[in-house]
């Protein structure tokens, strides 16, 4: 379990680092999954913990997913490298989002889906056999295609859910709210309305409040399935905003039909195509100077 | 002739026949609803007094026959007790279903059996209890009440687990799926998320049950008897409402038959004010 390059152990309970001045681009501290015997308190304790200073990367070997006999994906490589933003491209049925539920294990959710090969959150294999997909979940967090805040909760409910949901105990829940809520750069727009329903809100602020919820359980990589593409372009440039700032803190790991979006917001483009990986590289090569013809094709509009 | 063309002389006389005939089908439907609410508003009220509800029926023929406080408080005692019974397992079988069995072989034969066992007739359970309870004396006595409850329990099981089966299907599975990948284990979401989201739809369909339980006779004749005194100690025989009907109904007493209406009026009044409360209890959260 213990990482041989992260032997930093420090004194500093997390609280403290989070608490001074509410610095929300604080690096998260990463911690390792911890096995399935260890339950929610693991993530509250917060004495003896190892602290790195970025959030891990992410690489995924050999990955192919199946959908009952459906090939999903085919011998899938790629690497999410720490802080970055990656965004995954590719027509509708090229498989990028099958790869990004993959990552966190939410392709179990779905009656059929399987998936074979290795994922690495930093040294942790997600699919080993003592990992608890609990933990693995609460490491890389999820945000929707279309905004679900849970509709019997109130604004600030929603985003300490995650926390209540666990049982998590003995941190600063309004702190942590106010926190995450700066974060998702939703807080100024609801602060004075944090016991109203979270429904209530615009689907853009709906979108920002699920991200505020996703942070606030404080995971160490955010996977996004298209978080745009059902808002207005106001509310997309806000999100995208949004997510040059988390990759302070986060490894993010986004899925996007809108190329421009891709332009804008990552670091590296990956190219999916009929569940392949067609080509991985800087977001600024991918789209101008493309080593596969058809990424070209794809990146200049001559199908998809 | 316009660009739009006209509506032809044909199409609008069908349209407006169509109409007609709907709202004379409705109109026909709305009938008997109506008579049954005017009769028993017109013989019930009639019947209605503080003596009716505050007296227990003596047992004569004639001279004073009291009222129903036996049977009233019965049926609210064994109604309440049927369905502390019937409404947590049906609803906990209608998670297992929905949560975690939902394409199972097990699960499909779950919802077989329910399926039939809603298409049982009440008289059924009735006999079933009397057979296995009521004969063999369990709990010391032969009829009591909480015998009664066990019978309009089974009766209320498949209406429970059924409504609250569709009820959850109907909580969408981004919501299951924002929990979990939250890092919340299964039988939290379902606790935290899941049944909070789907309490209203709950609420109201287990009242169908329980309304539908109140109103039963046949499976209370057998099991808990009738009887004129009240009790709160279900181990005894137990009068309720629809039995005290059944019984008052049958006697050539007019004042008898007269008291008849008034507990039918009372039992309605009675499935109407737990709907309300019920309905306003669940207000609060809502499905959206």
């Amino acid at each position: 379990m213990t990482d041989p390059d992260t032997k930093t152990m420090t004194d500093d309970p997390r609280s403290t680092s989070s608490s001074d001045g509410g610095d929300a681009s604080a690096p998260a501290p990463r911690v390792p999954l911890p096995p399935r015997s260890a339950t929610s308190g693991a993530v509250s304790t917060a004495t003896d913990r190892e602290v790195l200073t970025t959030a891990p990367g992410i690489s995924v070997t050999g990955l192919d997913a199946f959908y009952g006999s459906g090939h999903a994906i085919k011998d899938v490589s790629i690497e999410y490298v720490p802080n970055k933003v990656t965004a995954m491209i590719g027509p509708s049925g090229s498989g990028k989002s099958t790869v990004l539920r993959c990552i966190n294990r939410m392709h179990e959710e779905i009656p059929g889906a399987r998936a074979t090969g290795k994922v690495m959150l930093d040294t942790d294999d997600i699919y080993g056999s003592g990992v608890d997909v609990v933990a693995v979940r609460r490491a890389i967090g999820m945000v929707f295609q279309k905004p679900n805040p849970f509709p019997t909760m109130s604004i600030f409910d929603n985003v300490a859910a995650g926390l209540k949901l666990n049982g998590i105990k003995g941190i600063n829940l309004k702190e942590r709210v106010e926190q995450s809520l700066q974060g998702a750069s939703l807080w100024d727009e609801v602060k004075d309305r944090l016991n109203e329903p979270g429904i209530g809100l615009s689907g853009g602020q709906q979108q920002r409040l699920c991200i505020a919820r996703t942070i606030a359980v404080e995971p160490q990589v955010i996977l996004m399935d298209e978080p745009c593409s059902a808002l207005d372009p106001i509310a997309t440039l806000k999100i995208e905003e949004l997510i040059s700032d988390l990759k302070q803190r986060f490894t993010i790991v986004i899925v996007t039909h809108n190329m421009q979006q891709a332009a804008r917001v990552a670091d590296t483009t990956a190219f999916f195509l009929a569940g392949e990986l067609i080509e991985h590289a800087p977001t600024a090569e991918v789209f101008t100077n493309p080593s596969d013809s058809r990424t070209e094709e794809y990146v200049t509009g001559k199908f998809g | 002739m316009t660009a739009l063309g006209q509506l032809t002389p044909r199409r609008r006389i069908t349209d407006r026949v169509m109409r007609i005939v709907l709202a004379i089908g409705t109109a026909i439907a709305l009938i008997p609803l109506i008579a049954v609410i005017y009769y028993l508003l017109s013989k019930g009220l009639g019947a209605w007094s503080i003596d009716l509800f505050t007296k227990d029926p003596t047992g004569n023929f004639l001279g004073d026959q009291g009222g129903i406080k036996s049977a009233l408080l019965g049926t609210i005692e064994m109604v309440a007790l049927a369905s502390a019974i019937a409404i947590p397992f049906g609803w906990g079988v209608a998670l297992y279903l929905v949560e975690y069995g939902r394409k199972g072989r097990f699960a499909s034969t779950v919802r077989y059996f329910v399926d039939v066992m809603t298409g049982v007739p009440s008289i059924v359970f009735g006999l079933f209890v009397y057979a296995t309870l009521v004969l063999s004396g369990w709990g010391g006595s032969s009829f009591s009440g909480w015998k009664g409850s066990v019978a309009l329990a089974l009766l209320m099981l498949p209406v429970v687990t059924r409504s609250a089966e569709v009820v959850l299907l109907l909580v969408p599975d981004a919501l299951r799926e924002a929990a979990l990948a939250l890092g919340t284990p299964r039988w939290r979401v379902t606790l935290r998320v899941v049944l909070p989201t789907a309490l209203p739809g709950l609420v109201t369909g287990s009242l169908l049950a329980v309304a539908r339980a109140a109103g039963e006779t046949a499976p209370l004749l057998f099991t808990a008897a009738a009887v004129n005194g009240t009790t709160f100690n279900l181990g005894e025989r137990m009068n309720s409402l629809p039995v005290q009907i059944y019984n008052d109904v049958q006697s050539p007493s007019d004042a008898l038959v007269q008291r008849a209406w008034g507990s039918a009026l009372a039992l309605v009044t009675l499935i109407l004010l737990t709907t309300l409360v019920a309905r306003l209890a669940s207000r609060r959260s809502r499905l959206s």
